[in-house]
Protein backbone atom coordinates (compact mmCIF):
# COMPACT_ATOMS: atom_id res chain seq x y z
CA UNK A 1 0.00 0.00 0.00
CA UNK A 2 1.05 3.44 -1.02
CA UNK A 3 2.52 6.16 1.26
CA UNK A 4 3.27 9.84 0.86
CA UNK A 5 7.11 8.57 1.44
CA UNK A 6 6.91 6.10 -1.56
CA UNK A 7 4.60 8.79 -3.80
CA UNK A 8 7.17 11.06 -3.26
CA UNK A 9 10.21 8.50 -3.76
CA UNK A 10 8.77 6.60 -7.06
CA UNK A 11 6.96 10.14 -8.52
CA UNK A 12 10.98 11.67 -8.08
CA UNK A 13 12.85 8.83 -9.33
CA UNK A 14 10.50 9.01 -12.55
CA UNK A 15 11.18 12.60 -12.25
CA UNK A 16 15.02 12.35 -12.40
CA UNK A 17 14.81 9.78 -15.11
CA UNK A 18 13.78 12.26 -17.10
CA UNK A 19 15.88 15.24 -16.36
CA UNK A 20 18.93 12.77 -17.00
CA UNK A 21 17.25 12.38 -20.34
CA UNK A 22 16.94 15.76 -21.01
CA UNK A 23 20.50 16.72 -19.92
CA UNK A 24 22.66 13.88 -20.92
CA UNK A 25 21.29 13.00 -24.29
CA UNK A 26 20.11 14.84 -27.53
CA UNK A 27 16.54 13.54 -27.36
CA UNK A 28 14.01 16.75 -27.85
CA UNK A 29 11.03 16.91 -25.08
CA UNK A 30 8.85 15.52 -28.03
CA UNK A 31 11.19 12.05 -27.85
CA UNK A 32 11.11 11.98 -23.70
CA UNK A 33 7.06 12.49 -23.71
CA UNK A 34 6.60 9.87 -26.60
CA UNK A 35 9.47 7.42 -24.59
CA UNK A 36 7.17 7.63 -21.34
CA UNK A 37 4.19 7.02 -22.52
CA UNK A 38 5.33 4.27 -24.80
CA UNK A 39 7.30 2.83 -21.34
CA UNK A 40 4.32 3.07 -19.80
CA UNK A 41 2.50 1.19 -22.39
CA UNK A 42 4.98 -1.54 -22.23
CA UNK A 43 5.45 -1.57 -18.23
CA UNK A 44 1.45 -1.67 -18.40
CA UNK A 45 1.14 -4.57 -20.62
CA UNK A 46 3.34 -6.16 -18.67
CA UNK A 47 1.65 -6.19 -15.57
CA UNK A 48 4.62 -4.04 -13.87
CA UNK A 49 3.09 -0.78 -13.86
CA UNK A 50 -0.03 -1.33 -11.58
CA UNK A 51 2.28 -2.87 -9.26
CA UNK A 52 4.12 0.74 -9.16
CA UNK A 53 0.78 2.50 -8.63
CA UNK A 54 -0.16 -0.25 -5.69
CA UNK A 55 3.19 0.87 -4.37
CA UNK A 56 3.54 4.65 -4.57
CA UNK A 57 -0.07 5.86 -5.34
CA UNK A 58 -0.15 9.05 -7.14
CA UNK A 59 3.92 8.85 -7.37
CA UNK A 60 2.93 6.30 -10.51
CA UNK A 61 -0.43 8.03 -11.22
CA UNK A 62 0.58 11.10 -12.28
CA UNK A 63 3.57 10.75 -14.41
CA UNK A 64 2.92 11.34 -18.18
CA UNK A 65 4.11 7.03 -17.89
CA UNK A 66 0.80 6.47 -15.97
CA UNK A 67 -1.28 6.91 -19.51
CA UNK A 68 0.88 4.83 -21.61
CA UNK A 69 -0.28 2.59 -19.08
CA UNK A 70 -3.92 3.75 -19.29
CA UNK A 71 -4.06 2.92 -23.19
CA UNK A 72 -2.86 -0.58 -22.84
CA UNK A 73 -4.78 -1.70 -19.81
CA UNK A 74 -7.74 -0.45 -22.19
CA UNK A 75 -7.31 -1.99 -25.16
CA UNK A 76 -6.35 -5.03 -23.22
CA UNK A 77 -9.50 -5.07 -21.29
CA UNK A 78 -11.28 -4.48 -24.40
CA UNK A 79 -9.84 -7.31 -26.07
CA UNK A 80 -10.26 -9.73 -23.58
CA UNK A 81 -13.94 -9.00 -23.89
CA UNK A 82 -14.89 -8.46 -27.43
CA UNK A 83 -11.06 -9.85 -29.48
CA UNK A 84 -9.07 -8.65 -31.97
CA UNK A 85 -11.30 -5.40 -32.78
CA UNK A 86 -11.31 -4.59 -28.95
CA UNK A 87 -7.61 -2.99 -29.59
CA UNK A 88 -8.26 -0.22 -31.38
CA UNK A 89 -12.10 0.06 -29.65
CA UNK A 90 -10.79 0.13 -26.05
CA UNK A 91 -7.18 1.31 -26.36
CA UNK A 92 -9.04 5.39 -25.21
CA UNK A 93 -11.48 3.97 -22.73
CA UNK A 94 -9.98 4.23 -19.64
CA UNK A 95 -8.43 7.39 -20.94
CA UNK A 96 -11.09 9.62 -22.45
CA UNK A 97 -11.97 11.40 -19.31
CA UNK A 98 -8.38 12.76 -19.39
CA UNK A 99 -8.09 13.74 -22.98
CA UNK A 100 -11.63 14.95 -23.29
CA UNK A 101 -10.69 17.06 -20.23
CA UNK A 102 -8.33 18.86 -22.22
CA UNK A 103 -10.00 19.25 -25.11
CA UNK A 104 -12.92 21.07 -22.93
CA UNK A 105 -10.40 22.92 -20.44
CA UNK A 106 -8.43 24.05 -23.35
CA UNK A 107 -11.51 24.94 -24.85
CA UNK A 108 -12.57 27.45 -22.03
CA UNK A 109 -9.14 28.53 -21.29
CA UNK A 110 -9.01 29.63 -24.79
CA UNK A 111 -11.66 31.12 -24.75
CA UNK A 112 -10.50 33.64 -21.35
CA UNK A 113 -7.02 34.16 -21.94
CA UNK A 114 -4.92 35.37 -25.24
CA UNK A 115 -1.35 33.75 -25.36
CA UNK A 116 0.75 35.45 -27.39
CA UNK A 117 4.03 33.06 -27.58
CA UNK B 1 31.03 50.95 -71.70
CA UNK B 2 33.85 50.06 -68.95
CA UNK B 3 31.14 49.13 -66.24
CA UNK B 4 34.15 47.47 -64.29
CA UNK B 5 36.24 50.58 -63.46
CA UNK B 6 38.00 50.93 -60.15
CA UNK B 7 39.58 47.90 -58.37
CA UNK B 8 38.81 48.54 -54.59
CA UNK B 9 39.17 44.38 -53.62
CA UNK B 10 41.55 43.37 -51.91
CA UNK B 11 41.74 39.49 -52.14
CA UNK B 12 38.60 37.18 -52.09
CA UNK B 13 36.40 38.96 -49.27
CA UNK B 14 37.66 42.11 -48.48
CA UNK B 15 37.40 45.74 -49.82
CA UNK B 16 38.80 48.89 -49.30
CA UNK B 17 36.67 51.09 -48.58
CA UNK B 18 39.04 54.48 -47.87
CA UNK B 19 37.25 55.78 -44.80
CA UNK B 20 34.59 57.65 -47.21
CA UNK B 21 31.36 57.00 -45.56
CA UNK B 22 30.30 57.01 -42.21
CA UNK B 23 27.90 56.26 -39.27
CA UNK B 24 26.26 59.68 -39.11
CA UNK B 25 23.96 58.41 -36.41
CA UNK B 26 22.61 55.63 -34.31
CA UNK B 27 19.96 54.69 -31.96
CA UNK B 28 18.87 52.21 -30.01
CA UNK B 29 15.91 51.04 -28.32
CA UNK B 30 15.86 48.31 -25.32
CA UNK B 31 13.30 45.54 -23.27
CA UNK B 32 13.11 44.96 -20.39
CA UNK B 33 16.00 42.79 -19.46
CA UNK B 34 18.45 44.43 -21.74
CA UNK B 35 16.89 47.43 -19.86
CA UNK B 36 18.76 45.63 -16.41
CA UNK B 37 22.24 44.44 -17.88
CA UNK B 38 25.25 46.52 -17.36
CA UNK B 39 24.70 48.44 -20.39
CA UNK B 40 21.24 49.89 -19.63
CA UNK B 41 22.45 53.40 -19.57
CA UNK B 42 23.59 53.52 -23.29
CA UNK B 43 20.35 52.52 -24.39
CA UNK B 44 18.10 55.32 -25.89
CA UNK B 45 14.52 54.15 -24.96
CA UNK B 46 14.06 51.14 -22.49
CA UNK B 47 10.81 49.02 -22.13
CA UNK B 48 9.80 47.48 -19.17
CA UNK B 49 7.76 44.97 -20.57
CA UNK B 50 8.08 43.00 -23.93
CA UNK B 51 4.50 43.49 -25.41
CA UNK B 52 4.46 47.49 -25.56
CA UNK B 53 0.81 46.67 -24.83
CA UNK B 54 0.35 45.91 -28.48
CA UNK B 55 -1.65 42.65 -29.46
CA UNK B 56 1.43 40.57 -30.19
CA UNK B 57 5.03 40.18 -29.99
CA UNK B 58 5.79 40.74 -33.97
CA UNK B 59 3.85 44.23 -33.69
CA UNK B 60 6.37 45.43 -30.54
CA UNK B 61 9.33 44.08 -31.92
CA UNK B 62 8.30 45.65 -35.50
CA UNK B 63 7.57 48.97 -33.36
CA UNK B 64 10.78 49.09 -31.53
CA UNK B 65 12.44 49.06 -34.92
CA UNK B 66 10.30 52.17 -36.05
CA UNK B 67 11.04 53.89 -32.88
CA UNK B 68 15.06 52.98 -33.39
CA UNK B 69 14.57 54.55 -37.03
CA UNK B 70 13.16 57.60 -35.96
CA UNK B 71 15.53 58.20 -32.99
CA UNK B 72 18.57 57.50 -35.61
CA UNK B 73 17.15 59.88 -38.30
CA UNK B 74 16.30 62.36 -35.42
CA UNK B 75 19.38 62.61 -34.35
CA UNK B 76 21.26 62.83 -37.56
CA UNK B 77 18.76 65.56 -38.44
CA UNK B 78 17.03 63.76 -41.39
CA UNK B 79 14.19 62.93 -42.12
CA UNK B 80 12.83 60.02 -43.76
CA UNK B 81 12.60 61.69 -47.86
CA UNK B 82 16.32 62.50 -47.35
CA UNK B 83 17.25 58.60 -46.94
CA UNK B 84 17.68 56.92 -50.59
CA UNK B 85 17.44 53.41 -49.01
CA UNK B 86 16.50 51.60 -45.91
CA UNK B 87 18.45 48.43 -45.59
CA UNK B 88 16.88 46.02 -43.10
CA UNK B 89 16.55 42.50 -41.95
CA UNK B 90 15.10 40.62 -38.82
CA UNK B 91 15.17 37.47 -37.31
CA UNK B 92 11.08 36.30 -38.49
CA UNK B 93 10.05 34.69 -41.39
CA UNK B 94 10.25 36.89 -44.56
CA UNK B 95 11.65 39.21 -42.40
CA UNK B 96 8.40 41.09 -41.53
CA UNK B 97 9.64 43.06 -38.60
CA UNK B 98 11.38 45.16 -41.44
CA UNK B 99 8.92 44.83 -44.16
CA UNK B 100 6.36 46.03 -41.62
CA UNK B 101 8.50 48.87 -40.59
CA UNK B 102 9.80 49.56 -44.14
CA UNK B 103 5.61 50.05 -45.10
CA UNK B 104 5.58 53.46 -42.54
CA UNK B 105 9.03 54.44 -43.23
CA UNK B 106 8.03 55.00 -47.10
CA UNK B 107 12.00 54.70 -47.84
CA UNK B 108 12.62 52.39 -50.90
CA UNK B 109 13.34 49.10 -49.28
CA UNK B 110 15.88 46.34 -49.86
CA UNK B 111 15.20 43.52 -47.34
CA UNK B 112 17.94 41.64 -46.15
CA UNK B 113 18.59 38.04 -44.32
CA UNK B 114 22.01 37.28 -42.74
CA UNK B 115 20.14 36.62 -39.59
CA UNK B 116 21.89 38.08 -36.27
CA UNK B 117 25.07 39.17 -38.92
CA UNK B 118 21.87 41.48 -40.58
CA UNK B 119 23.88 44.93 -39.00
CA UNK B 120 27.02 44.51 -40.54
CA UNK B 121 25.83 42.65 -43.65
CA UNK B 122 23.41 45.85 -44.11
CA UNK B 123 26.27 48.44 -43.38
CA UNK B 124 28.93 46.31 -45.69
CA UNK B 125 26.00 46.87 -48.52
CA UNK B 126 25.01 50.45 -47.84
CA UNK B 127 28.65 51.70 -47.64
CA UNK B 128 29.28 50.02 -51.00
CA UNK B 129 26.12 51.97 -52.29
CA UNK B 130 27.13 55.16 -50.90
CA UNK B 131 30.41 54.96 -52.31
CA UNK B 132 29.32 53.57 -55.73
CA UNK B 133 27.51 56.75 -55.99
CA UNK B 134 23.96 54.91 -55.67
CA UNK B 135 22.80 56.71 -52.84
CA UNK B 136 23.59 59.98 -50.35
CA UNK B 137 21.86 58.79 -46.92
CA UNK B 138 21.10 55.39 -46.38
CA UNK B 139 19.11 53.76 -42.88
CA UNK B 140 20.28 50.59 -42.14
CA UNK B 141 18.07 49.02 -39.16
CA UNK B 142 17.63 45.60 -37.34
CA UNK B 143 16.13 44.33 -34.34
CA UNK B 144 14.79 40.69 -32.49
CA UNK B 145 12.36 39.90 -29.86
CA UNK B 146 12.73 36.83 -27.30
CA UNK B 147 9.34 35.95 -27.26
CA UNK B 148 9.05 36.47 -31.46
CA UNK B 149 12.44 34.30 -32.09
CA UNK B 150 11.98 31.92 -29.53
CA UNK B 151 8.38 30.78 -30.71
CA UNK B 152 9.65 30.31 -34.37
CA UNK B 153 12.80 28.75 -33.59
CA UNK B 154 11.74 26.92 -30.86
CA UNK B 155 8.56 27.10 -28.30
CA UNK B 156 6.42 29.19 -27.61
CA UNK B 157 7.53 31.31 -24.17
CA UNK B 158 5.10 30.43 -22.17
CA UNK B 159 5.88 26.59 -22.42
CA UNK B 160 8.78 27.41 -19.99
CA UNK B 161 11.09 25.15 -22.07
CA UNK B 162 14.18 24.20 -20.22
CA UNK B 163 17.23 25.45 -21.74
CA UNK B 164 20.49 23.96 -21.56
CA UNK B 165 23.63 26.14 -20.05
CA UNK B 166 25.17 26.76 -23.79
CA UNK B 167 22.18 27.81 -24.81
CA UNK B 168 21.92 31.82 -25.15
CA UNK B 169 19.00 34.15 -25.32
CA UNK B 170 17.42 36.21 -27.61
CA UNK B 171 18.05 39.86 -27.30
CA UNK B 172 15.12 42.21 -27.31
CA UNK B 173 15.79 45.49 -28.81
CA UNK B 174 16.11 47.18 -31.81
CA UNK B 175 19.16 49.16 -33.38
CA UNK B 176 19.26 51.82 -36.57
CA UNK B 177 22.19 53.80 -37.98
CA UNK B 178 22.00 56.28 -40.96
CA UNK B 179 25.26 56.05 -43.26
CA UNK B 180 26.01 59.03 -45.26
CA UNK B 181 28.91 60.71 -46.89
CA UNK B 182 32.19 60.89 -44.01
CA UNK B 183 32.72 64.39 -43.19
CA UNK B 184 31.82 65.07 -39.15
CA UNK B 185 32.68 62.92 -36.54
CA UNK B 186 30.69 59.77 -37.16
CA UNK B 187 33.16 56.99 -37.43
CA UNK B 188 33.97 55.96 -40.94
CA UNK B 189 34.08 52.42 -42.46
CA UNK B 190 37.93 51.82 -43.83
CA UNK B 191 37.55 47.79 -44.90
CA UNK B 192 34.67 45.72 -45.36
CA UNK B 193 35.11 41.45 -44.89
CA UNK B 194 32.56 39.76 -46.28
CA UNK B 195 31.95 36.00 -44.87
CA UNK B 196 31.56 32.50 -46.58
CA UNK B 197 29.01 30.65 -45.11
CA UNK B 198 30.97 28.07 -42.82
CA UNK B 199 29.33 24.70 -41.87
CA UNK B 200 30.95 23.14 -39.31
CA UNK B 201 28.67 19.98 -38.46
CA UNK B 202 26.66 21.84 -35.43
CA UNK B 203 23.43 20.07 -35.24
CA UNK B 204 22.11 21.46 -32.02
CA UNK B 205 19.92 24.54 -32.75
CA UNK B 206 20.74 25.40 -28.81
CA UNK B 207 24.80 25.41 -29.54
CA UNK B 208 24.79 28.56 -31.63
CA UNK B 209 27.89 29.70 -30.58
CA UNK B 210 29.65 26.52 -31.38
CA UNK B 211 27.66 26.80 -34.33
CA UNK B 212 29.19 30.58 -35.44
CA UNK B 213 32.14 30.46 -34.13
CA UNK B 214 34.31 28.83 -36.66
CA UNK B 215 32.69 31.49 -39.39
CA UNK B 216 33.80 34.24 -37.06
CA UNK B 217 37.18 32.91 -37.10
CA UNK B 218 37.06 32.41 -40.86
CA UNK B 219 36.12 35.81 -41.96
CA UNK B 220 38.67 37.05 -38.94
CA UNK B 221 41.65 35.20 -40.28
CA UNK B 222 40.72 36.32 -44.29
CA UNK B 223 40.80 39.66 -42.96
CA UNK B 224 43.86 39.90 -41.57
CA UNK B 225 45.50 37.72 -43.96
CA UNK B 226 44.28 39.68 -47.25
CA UNK B 227 44.81 42.94 -45.60
CA UNK B 228 48.06 42.38 -44.15
CA UNK B 229 46.58 42.62 -40.57
CA UNK B 230 46.95 41.20 -37.37
CA UNK B 231 45.30 41.71 -33.99
CA UNK B 232 47.16 44.65 -32.88
CA UNK B 233 46.00 46.59 -35.43
CA UNK B 234 42.35 47.27 -33.49
CA UNK B 235 42.07 48.75 -30.30
CA UNK B 236 38.99 46.11 -30.10
CA UNK B 237 37.43 43.39 -31.92
CA UNK B 238 33.55 42.65 -31.31
CA UNK B 239 31.83 39.79 -32.00
CA UNK B 240 28.07 39.53 -32.34
CA UNK B 241 26.73 37.40 -30.29
CA UNK B 242 28.82 34.05 -29.96
CA UNK B 243 28.59 33.96 -26.11
CA UNK B 244 30.61 32.33 -23.40
CA UNK B 245 31.33 28.88 -25.38
CA UNK B 246 31.62 30.71 -28.88
CA UNK B 247 33.66 33.46 -27.90
CA UNK B 248 36.06 31.18 -26.46
CA UNK B 249 36.08 28.87 -29.30
CA UNK B 250 36.84 31.58 -31.27
CA UNK B 251 39.96 32.65 -29.67
CA UNK B 252 41.15 29.09 -29.79
CA UNK B 253 40.39 28.42 -33.14
CA UNK B 254 42.57 32.12 -34.26
CA UNK B 255 44.99 31.03 -31.60
CA UNK B 256 45.82 28.03 -33.64
CA UNK B 257 46.05 29.79 -36.76
CA UNK B 258 48.35 31.81 -35.33
CA UNK B 259 46.95 34.60 -34.56
CA UNK B 260 45.90 36.11 -30.78
CA UNK B 261 42.92 38.15 -30.60
CA UNK B 262 42.71 37.65 -26.90
CA UNK B 263 43.93 40.75 -25.80
CA UNK B 264 42.19 42.85 -28.08
CA UNK B 265 38.42 40.62 -28.35
CA UNK B 266 35.08 40.71 -26.86
CA UNK B 267 31.98 39.47 -27.72
CA UNK B 268 28.45 41.73 -27.17
CA UNK B 269 27.06 38.16 -26.52
CA UNK B 270 29.28 38.28 -23.35
CA UNK B 271 28.53 41.69 -22.38
CA UNK B 272 24.90 43.13 -22.72
CA UNK B 273 23.38 40.69 -19.60
CA UNK B 274 24.67 40.31 -16.18
CA UNK B 275 25.99 36.64 -15.38
CA UNK B 276 23.07 36.51 -12.65
CA UNK B 277 20.59 37.57 -14.97
CA UNK B 278 20.13 33.68 -15.74
CA UNK B 279 20.82 34.52 -19.66
CA UNK B 280 23.01 30.87 -19.88
CA UNK B 281 25.95 31.63 -22.22
CA UNK B 282 24.67 35.15 -23.21
CA UNK B 283 22.68 37.41 -25.14
CA UNK B 284 22.01 36.31 -28.97
CA UNK B 285 20.03 37.68 -31.74
CA UNK B 286 20.70 40.77 -34.53
CA UNK B 287 19.70 43.71 -31.64
CA UNK B 288 22.19 41.74 -29.59
CA UNK B 289 25.55 43.71 -31.55
CA UNK B 290 23.10 46.51 -32.38
CA UNK B 291 22.44 47.21 -28.90
CA UNK B 292 26.38 46.76 -27.75
CA UNK B 293 27.90 48.68 -31.03
CA UNK B 294 25.22 50.76 -31.20
CA UNK B 295 24.47 51.59 -27.81
CA UNK B 296 27.92 51.10 -26.02
CA UNK B 297 30.74 51.14 -28.29
CA UNK B 298 29.96 53.80 -30.94
CA UNK B 299 29.73 56.56 -28.13
CA UNK B 300 33.43 55.50 -27.21
CA UNK B 301 33.80 55.81 -30.94
CA UNK B 302 32.64 59.36 -30.73
CA UNK B 303 34.55 60.14 -27.61
CA UNK B 304 38.04 59.31 -29.46
CA UNK B 305 38.28 56.46 -26.77
CA UNK B 306 38.00 53.76 -29.36
CA UNK B 307 39.91 54.26 -32.66
CA UNK B 308 39.94 51.26 -34.54
CA UNK B 309 37.31 48.66 -34.13
CA UNK B 310 36.32 45.48 -36.03
CA UNK B 311 32.84 44.72 -35.80
CA UNK B 312 32.75 40.84 -36.25
CA UNK B 313 28.72 40.04 -36.39
CA UNK B 314 28.07 36.74 -36.39
CA UNK B 315 24.81 34.50 -37.54
CA UNK B 316 23.38 31.28 -37.81
CA UNK B 317 21.51 30.82 -41.05
CA UNK B 318 19.29 27.62 -40.11
CA UNK B 319 15.68 27.52 -39.80
CA UNK B 320 12.99 25.32 -37.80
CA UNK B 321 12.17 23.33 -41.17
CA UNK B 322 16.13 22.59 -41.64
CA UNK B 323 16.57 21.53 -37.86
CA UNK B 324 13.61 19.38 -38.46
CA UNK B 325 15.14 17.38 -41.43
CA UNK B 326 18.68 17.00 -39.44
CA UNK B 327 20.61 19.22 -41.38
CA UNK B 328 23.38 20.54 -39.69
CA UNK B 329 23.99 24.68 -39.05
CA UNK B 330 25.33 27.08 -41.89
CA UNK B 331 27.03 30.31 -40.18
CA UNK B 332 28.22 33.45 -41.30
CA UNK B 333 30.12 36.30 -40.06
CA UNK B 334 30.28 39.84 -41.58
CA UNK B 335 33.89 41.81 -40.63
CA UNK B 336 34.05 45.52 -40.57
CA UNK B 337 36.95 47.65 -40.14
CA UNK B 338 35.26 51.00 -38.63
CA UNK B 339 37.93 53.80 -37.79
CA UNK B 340 37.48 57.39 -36.17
Amino acid sequence: MGSYFTAFLVGGLICVVGQLLFDLTPFTPGHILSGFVVAGGILGGLGIYDKLIDFAGAGALLPIASFGNSLAKGAMLEAARTGVVGILTGMFELTSSGITSAIVFSFFMAMFFKPRG
Amino acid sequence: MQVYTEQKKVGKQSVLMGKKVAILAAATVAGPKESLGPLSNFFDRHYEDTILAEKSFERAECRMLEEACYLALGKAGLSPEDMDYYLGGDLLNQVISSTFCARSLAIPYLGIFGACSTLAEGLSLGTMLIQGGFAKYILVATSSHNCSAERQYRYPTEYGFQKPGYSQWTVTGAGAVVLGPAGGKGPRIEAITTGKVVDAGEKDPYALGSAMAPAAADTIYNHFVELKRNPAHYDLILSGDLGGVGKKLNEDILAGKGFDITPYYTDCGVLIYYPHQKVNAGGSGCACIALVFLGYYYQKMLAQELKRVLLVATGALHSPTTFMQRESIPAIAHALSIET
